[in-house]
């Protein structure tokens, strides 16, 4: 094997140990996240509290480990939902020029709004919480995935060997499951993978500025709003862990669907 | 006639477009929870009688149907009256015009600077793959990708502005004085840590975009021509490289002015500077719907004059463009 290929399946290995020893780690928590030790309240980073605890004496590492949890499925809930809605799009403009020219109004408007403030936006207009994020990330991260989709099949539609299928009187449903679902699944299952940082990142950009996962709940966004208090009294372990933890949630996450983008390149 | 045309398909696009956005703004602000009668009367609303509510309802028609409101909003937007924020106390054209000019600075800035920067980081990492040089900017670029705006501006402002005593820790200028009587070295002494942070985070995608333009161009023939007639690796990277790659930059970055208002409304929170960005934020926290909805409308304007403008870029610069119109 060759050293950049064997450099790649190391860190790919090592992207999804990280994140899945950080889910694991998660689940056996419990309710330390949540607990208060008052006679240990803002103490820096020490063997009892490896990184520190808060105002009211919480566990600065439990509760990253579990934003992170929370990171993790409200970003592949919001990627899952966000790709069906592209792939129902793309199928949508299939459907004739009228259809076509629709769906490309829809995307450029979603487009003309900044990301963050149509994230804002909607969460807004479904009074925040769990779900509102979710809905949030997912009906506004679709549109560049959409026109990938919609660029592919419109290449599929033409496609000699599809034509060709068609001409020998193969049927509507046999041209979709033998042609354009093997072209056009991995796109979705690596847009889907490549959509996740993006979402994650948006869902604790929002809850940082208090749109989005409610204040008790120990999202990485909630901490860091949290942690932003306590900034000039220099207390810097409640921000610098749970901020570095996502990071490196992001970057394992990119690694992953890095590596899945290549492996069907290269197929 | 061929060169007005496609701009005039464009503009009505346009047109079309930001009448989808208030469209779009309109329908969320309907369906969100907020009652626009509640947030007219706000600490009065208990001495507010049911008749009293009616009354309002009829002198402001939000008993008409929605379409009718929708056409009511945009007249009124037509003839320039936003309504009036209830946050600030003030018109919204005013909260907008004020902030934005705030906000300007950081944004021109920012700008300005990642594409500069990621402009330069491209070129030098393209010159030679897989250079120490490349991976270290390469890594730069994803490790930038991945970072959350706030929490770098958060570090940030721990090590410069608490620890380091460098920079100061918030707002455009010194706590209680007339935003009118600051010299310009105060502005910048408050502008430069947002800027950077915005910047750093700002640059990866120009980078990555300008390296693999750069790649392209090494491998193609006409790099191995002039490789062939003597030139230098850096001298074919400045005389044909740079050249083909600075249009696709300069496109990138007009078409990147709604992913930048993003992380100025995150950067503006954090370093609390009274910009439209923490306008939108506080509007939103609070319920201000006039003043989010005129907000959101603006700068879709202005993310869709960046989208027209890389389009007009291109077309102006690429003869190839201009030829099929």
């Amino acid at each position: 094997m060759s050293q950049p290929r064997l450099s790649a399946l190391l860190s790919t290995a090592l992207a999804g140990l990280l994140l899945a020893s950080a889910l694991i780690a998660a689940a056996g928590l419990g309710d330390t996240p949540r607990q208060m030790h008052f006679d240990a309240r803002l103490t820096p980073p020490n063997l009892d509290f490896w990184f520190g605890t808060d105002a009211l004496g919480r566990d600065v590492a439990a509760r990253t480990l579990a934003g992170l949890t929370l990171s993790f499925w409200v970003g592949s809930l919001a990627a899952l939902f966000g790709t069906l809605i592209a792939l129902g799009m793309a199928l949508t403009a299939m459907l004739g020029p009228r259809w076509d020219a629709l769906v490309s109004l829809v995307i450029d408007t979603l487009l003309s709004v900044p990301h963050l403030l149509l994230l804002l936006m909607i969460a807004f207009a479904l009074g925040g919480g769990t779900h509102a994020v979710i809905i949030a990330v997912a009906l506004s991260h679709w549109p560049s995935l959409a026109r990938v989709l919609r660029a592919e099949l419109l290449h599929l539609r033409q496609a000699p060997y599809v034509q060709i299928s068609q001409a020998l009187g193969k049927s509507r449903g046999f041209i979709v499951r033998h042609h354009w679902i093997p072209q056009v699944l991995p796109h979705c299952l690596v847009g889907a993978l490549l959509l996740f940082p993006h979402a994650v990142l948006h869902e604790a950009a929002l809850s940082f500025l208090g749109v989005g996962l409610s204040a008790e709940q120990p999202a990485i966004g909630v901490l860091l709003g949290e942690s932003m208090r306590h900034v000039s009294g220099g207390d810097w372990w409640l921000g610098v862990f749970p901020g570095a933890g996502l990071l490196l949630m992001v970057l394992c996450i990119q690694r992953l669907g890095e590596t899945l983008r290549r492996a069907w390149a290269a197929r | 006639m061929p060169v007005i045309c496609p701009l005039c398909v464009r503009l009505l696009r346009m047109a079309l477009v930001l009448l989808c956005v208030a469209g779009l703004t309109f329908g969320l602000m309907l369906a969100s929870p907020i009652d626009p009668i509640d947030a007219y009367l706000g600490p009065q609303i208990a001495q507010a009688s049911t008749e009293q509510r009616e009354m309002i309802a009829a002198r402001w028609g939000f008993d008409q149907p929605p379409l009718v409101q929708f056409g009511h909003w945009l007249g009124q937007l037509a003839s320039g009256e936003m309504g009036w924020s209830h946050v600030y106390n003030q018109p919204v054209s005013e909260v907008i015009a004020q902030r934005f000019q705030r906000s300007l600075a950081l944004l021109g800035l920012a700008w300005l600077l990642s594409t500069l920067l990621g402009f330069a980081l491209g070129v030098l990492a393209g010159v030679r793959d897989q250079s120490p040089l490349d991976r270290i900017i390469n890594s730069y670029a994803y490790i930038t990708a991945a970072t959350p705006a706030f929490w770098l501006a958060m570090l940030g402002l721990l090590l410069f502005s608490v620890t380091l005593g460098w920079t100061p820790v918030c707002c455009a200028g010194p706590s209680g004085s007339l935003s009118d009587d600051l010299g310009l070295a105060t502005r910048l002494h408050h502008l430069a840590l947002p800027v950077a942070t915005l910047t750093l985070l700002s640059t990866a995608p120009i980078t990555l975009h300008t390296r693999a333009r750069m790649r392209e161009l090494m491998a193609s023939p006409v790099a191995t021509q002039a490789f062939a007639q003597g030139a230098g690796r850096w001298e074919v990277a400045w005389r044909h490289g740079a050249r083909h790659a600075c249009l696709p930059a300069i496109t990138l970055a007009c078409a990147s002015l709604g992913e930048l208002f993003g992380g100025v409304m995150l950067i503006e929170q954090v370093f609390a500077y009274p910009g439209l960005g923490r306008a939108t934020v506080e509007a939103a926290l609070r319920s201000d719907v006039p003043l989010l909805m005129a907000i959101a409308l603006f700068t879709a304007l202005l993310v869709s004059l960046g989208n027209a403008t890389a389009d007009g870029l291109y077309r102006l610069i690429d003869p190839r463009l201009r030829r099929q119109g």
